[in-house]
């Protein structure tokens, strides 16, 4: 760096002070307008499909949200049926993936032998590069059918007489695969996060409970998890704002329908998919205004999920290790 | 004083055995957990290798798709997405590089943690409502266009940037920075000169990152960048080919001649994800040890 202060002439030195300040002046101002760039792009979104909203909006009002009907032929819209669709996808993939991620964040942090810890957790992450298309590619032509024919009528074999098991469909397309896929989008998020929260927890905390006798497992129980409670709450919301909004993968697998219906294995649309799937334009401009409105729900609930997340993470985690 | 004195014994009672099984289990559940997770990624790039392989040929990669008689390539897709990515990282990286330096070597603390939060949130954003914004913004009332999903994906890959280049802008040594003070050299002259090309390591594996995330995000192209000709064409005004969403429409098509090509294009689309995340991979490793010392 040639910047060594000079103090031969007066002059040069005043000159270079002035290039100095702009020089600093110009890096803040560039920073900053950057920095901003970010907070703007964030409002800049919340407006605009908040504005491009308005129309179905002031035609539906919020009965929207609570109206079940999405009628194309008879101009009638509302939400209902893909906010099920949603909910009940998410759900199936977090009552998978949430304990497989914690066994697998506590596998990487205590059990796995050093030397395959490191490859094991890179092919862990690796997972979470899977393009969602190709993943979605995959659950429609080899998970789709391998669960139609096989684990599908298993369960309504055996599980038959609980409504959420009737007939499967001979594609293997529905909520429950659609779950399956977002499990194993998410799973690898959660896990991350959860091996990092674990590996924070201070050493002379987890050796001092297996001094007093405990198992692994009554440590992970008694010491690991109550410290890093919060922080698996908020990679769990976070991997819920993923499941909620992903969109390609679902679209491709959930095999697209507009009722509600109690049997998992049935046809079924969320908000995201429904937006992807009517992708190549919609007949009526009302139907249209009434995807976007979709896209602002949408909106609202991914917003939620990651505000809940941040504000566990950054207010009750006393570890603070969960920040992705 | 003629207490009987407990029998004292090494053999494990059934309690302890109790707890031992238990231990046992639920260590078998967390490595049968981490053991499927890998099963399921090599059970995913096994079948698409093996369903890809034989319709990926040379005359694939280097031909456009042809709409009647035999199968086309994906020539204009590549070159379509290579174009939408180039134009997207252009955007995204200076911004999250400067935005980065200004988190962390310029902001107040306060002003700091609100910018944070949005990008955190902005990283947690549904991709598809990215893409309805931009749909918004740059399509409606005008067309589709390669721009207007490189905007789009500048987005998604914004955080990503910032992210990556704040975690190495936190990894140079305060001393270095307070040695160039010392000598009397101004605020901008170190960061430009002094923290930044410390960190280059860091922003390029932050780059690459972003650059296989973007790579393969199909929902902001939905509607940016979904209706075009299949013929070669870099015309960035108007919507261009591009693998994603080829990928996604073939898929959605009942014609197993479709399905090939599909399966070939995804592919090449992972092979190229997985081996720009291997390359962020070793940039990382190499660009820690270099810190570290």
């Amino acid at each position: 760096m040639s910047a060594v202060p000079s103090t031969a002439t007066p002059l040069r030195a005043s000159r270079r002070r002035l290039a100095d300040r702009i020089g600093d002046i110009v890096l803040y101002g560039l920073t900053l307008a950057s920095a901003l760039a970010a907070v703007a792009a964030l409002l800049a979104i919340v407006y605009k499909v908040f504005q491009l909203a308005r129309p179905a909006f002031s035609q539906f009002g919020l009965g929207f949200i609570t109206s079940s009907t999405w009628d194309p032929v008879h101009k009638q819209f509302g939400a209902l049926a893909f906010i099920y669709g949603t909910a009940v996808s998410s759900l199936i993939a977090l009552l998978i993936a949430t304990p497989l991620a914690i066994a697998i964040g506590l596998y990487l942090s205590e059990l796995a032998p050093r030397g395959i810890r490191g490859i094991v957790g890179s092919l862990v992450e690796t997972l979470a590069a899977i393009p969602s298309v190709v993943l979605g590619l995959w659950g429609i032509l080899v998970l789709g059918p391998f669960l139609a024919h096989h684990l599908e009528p298993w369960l309504h074999d055996k599980l038959g007489f609980i409504p959420i098991f009737r007939a499967p469909e001979a594609t293997g397309t529905g909520l429950f695969t659609a779950g399956l896929i977002l499990t194993i989008m998410i799973v690898p998020i959660i896990a991350s996060i959860c091996r990092e929260l674990f590996l924070a927890v201070p050493t002379e905390l987890e050796e001092g409970a297996l001094a007093l006798g405990t198992t692994r497992w009554e440590m992970v129980r008694g010491v690991i998890l109550p410290a890093t409670r919060s922080g698996i709450a908020a990679a769990t919301i976070l991997g819920l704002g993923r499941a909620l909004g992903e969109a390609i993968a679902v679209t491709q697998v959930i095999g697209g329908g507009t009722k509600i219906t109690a049997n998992i294995f049935g046809p079924s649309d969320t908000i995201a998919s429904k937006i992807a799937a009517s992708y190549q334009g919609a007949a009526s401009g009302l139907e249209q205004s009434s995807l976007l409105y979709l896209a602002a729900l949408l909106l609202v609930i991914g917003l939620v999920a990651n505000l809940i997340a941040q504000f566990i993470v950054r207010w009750f985690d006393p570890l603070k290790g969960a920040r992705t | 004083m003629s207490a009987v004195a407990p029998r004292l014994t090494l053999r494990t009672g059934g309690r302890l055995r109790r707890r031992r099984i238990v231990n046992r289990i639920m260590e078998a559940f967390g490595t049968a957990a981490a053991l499927l997770a890998v099963g399921v990624l090599v059970l995913v790039i096994i079948s698409v290798a093996v369903r890809g392989a034989p319709a990926l040929s040379w005359h694939f990669l280097t031909t456009p798709p042809s709409l009647f008689g035999p199968p086309g390539g994906i020539s204009s897709a590549i070159i379509g997405s290579a174009l939408i990515i180039g134009m997207a990282t252009a955007m995204a990286l200076p911004v999250g590089v400067l935005g980065a330096v200004y988190l962390t070597e310029l902001a107040p603390h306060r002003v700091a943690g609100v910018v944070q939060l949005c990008l955190d949130i902005l990283n947690g954003m549904p991709t598809i409502v990215t893409g309805i914004f931009v749909y918004g913004l740059l399509v409606v009332g005008h067309v589709q266009s390669a721009f207007a999903a490189a905007f789009a994906l500048a987005i998604v890959m914004l955080p990503l940037v910032a992210r990556a280049t704040q975690e190495v802008l936190l990894l140079v040594p305060q001393s270095l920075r307070e040695a160039s003070f010392a000598l009397g050299v101004s605020k901008w002259r170190t960061t430009v000169g002094v923290v930044l090309p410390t960190t280059l390591g860091g922003v390029l594996t932050g780059t690459v990152v972003a650059i296989a995330r973007a790579a393969g995000e199909t929902a902001p192209l939905l509607f940016t960048c979904s209706i075009f000709a299949p013929a070669v064409s870099t015309d960035v005004t108007h919507a261009l080919p591009n693998i994603p969403v080829l990928i996604f429409t073939y898929s959605e098509q009942p014609d197993k001649a479709l399905h090939a090509q599909a399966w070939a294009a995804a592919l090449v689309l992972m092979a190229f994800v997985l081996l720009a995340s291997l390359l962020a991979r070793v940039l990382l490793a190499r660009q820690r040890s270099k810190l570290a010392r």
